[in-house]
């Protein structure tokens, strides 16, 4: 009886929407960590030598702008693939 | 400088719903229903609209919506050429009209006809749709806004400009000092023009989509048509344009010959760079742009979902959204401004990188 449940629910679940869920999250997972970087290490940098700060935050705005588009990559096809 | 009373008054107005009076009868008798159809709603309605459509709905008045009917320009094998106005669009065939918008299958949402073979076909669409007329639209505002501002510095002086012009001086600056001439070297002046074209035209249709009533809200830059043909302008300049050291480090790069000789190993990559470096300058702009719609639609149509669960959890989610979406839209504002400069920068980049300067002048040292 209780087999039959299962093996119904493993039947009639939608596997691809969990898949996709997953991409998405792993996605975001690596696109926070990259940004983490960026922004920790142009803070540590900031701290150490005030005059740089205005050049580096250009830099890290785009470097994390970057990252951004390649996280953005992976949801648009993790969409298109739903 | 942020007064404190705006902030309050701000935060006041945010949660300002919760004292509003939302019906409760009207809402439980159509729960049931209601809740299932705003859930299947939501998907749709942004996918609406972030999508391209052939009317520009304007806004809904007392259940009357006021749309502008954009033109449809059709051509078809079996009934030549059609000029009309999409109001006489249906979503069924009507006897009187050959073309109707398809519910389903491949041509959703596009207009078809049935031809001579009963099968449902795309005819070869010119229509002028809500993104095309948003293009005229910006496209103008560009024109006007940037040759007026080239005859006023033709005219007059080159310095002292103030307000408007002088932010927009500001940005040519910027992006001619900081962009262009470090890419591209001595001879930016001949892509100065169309670089500075591009991040106008992009920074532009960005904020355009931003705002929510008519010359803006169609969304343009989360087109991937619009977003290809950007990239695809990219990619032509980056190898029409390129030197002869261009080629060579194409074809045969410099790198030991068991990189290139049997297999092209070498050349199949850089050909491959060749197509994936404006596709990933297609993909990020538009990824960026629909996902900030995207977001902020979402989060918009929140206060409608939570119509159902009762004034109290309503109002509350309100503000929530409220503050919310205040915050994404400062947000976006500063993509549309990051994308359109990344845009440019990789662009100039890629011209630079197809004409190497250091390398034209030993060029002319050898052959001295």
């Amino acid at each position: 009886m209780l087999l039959s449940v299962l093996l119904q629910a493993a039947n009639t679940t939608d596997y691809s929407s969990i898949g996709i869920a997953f991409a998405i999250a792993i996605t975001v997972i690596g696109a926070g960590l990259g940004i983490s970087k960026i922004a920790s290490s142009a803070m540590e940098s900031m701290a150490r030598q005030p005059e740089v700060a205005p050049d580096l935050r250009m830099s890290m705005i785009i470097a994390a702008a970057f990252i951004e588009g390649v996280a953005l990559f992976a949801i648009v096809v993790s969409g298109f693939i739903l | 400088m942020i007064k404190k009373f705006n902030i309050i008054l701000l935060l006041f107005l945010s949660v300002s719903f919760l004292f509003s009076d939302v019906s409760a009868q009207e809402t439980v008798k159509n729960a049931p229903t209601q809740e299932v159809a705003e859930e299947l709603d939501i998907k749709e309605l942004i996918l609406d609209h972030l999508a391209d459509t052939y009317e520009w709905h304007l806004f809904t008045w007392n259940e009357e919506s006021y749309t502008i009917h954009l033109p449809v320009i059709l051509y078809s094998k079996t009934y030549g050429w059609n000029v009309f106005s999409s109001s006489k669009l249906e979503h069924v065939k009507s006897l009187d009209n050959h073309f109707y918008i398809a519910s389903e299958g491949d041509y959703a949402g596009k207009i078809v006809e049935r031809n001579m073979l009963d099968e449902e076909v795309r005819p070869l669409d010119l229509s002028l749709t809500k993104n095309a007329a948003s293009l005229l639209i910006s496209s103008f505002l560009l024109i006007v806004i940037i040759l007026s501002m080239a005859k006023r510095y033709r005219n007059g002086s080159l310095d002292g400009e103030k307000g408007f012009t002088g932010g927009m001086e500001f940005l040519i600056y910027a992006i001619t000092n900081q962009i262009i001439k470090p890419s591209i070297g001595k001879e930016y002046k001949k892509f100065a023009p169309y670089v500075l074209t591009l991040f106008f035209f992009i920074l532009f249709n960005n904020l355009l989509g931003l705002v929510p009533i008519f010359p803006g809200g169609a969304n343009v830059t989360g087109n991937i048509a619009v977003t290809m043909v950007l990239a695809l302008f990219t990619f032509i300049i980056v190898n029409f344009a390129g030197s002869k050291h261009y080629y060579k480090d194409l074809f045969w790069p410099d790198v030991p010959v068991f990189l290139k000789a049997p297999f092209p190993l070498m050349q199949i990559i850089e050909l491959v760079g060749t197509i994936t470096k404006p596709f990933a300058l297609m993909i990020r702009l538009f990824a960026n742009i629909t996902a900030g719609h995207s977001i902020l639609l979402g989060l918009t149509s929140l206060v409608f979902i939570t119509v159902s669960l009762g004034p109290a959890i309503n109002g509350g989610m309100t503000a929530v959204s409220v503050l919310f979406n205040l915050f994404i839209f400062f947000l976006e504002i500063l993509v549309a401004f990051i994308q359109a400069y990344i845009f440019t920068l990789l662009t100039s980049v890629f011209i630079g990188m197809a004409r190497p300067p250091e390398l034209v002048k030993k060029q002319k040292v050898e052959s001295n």
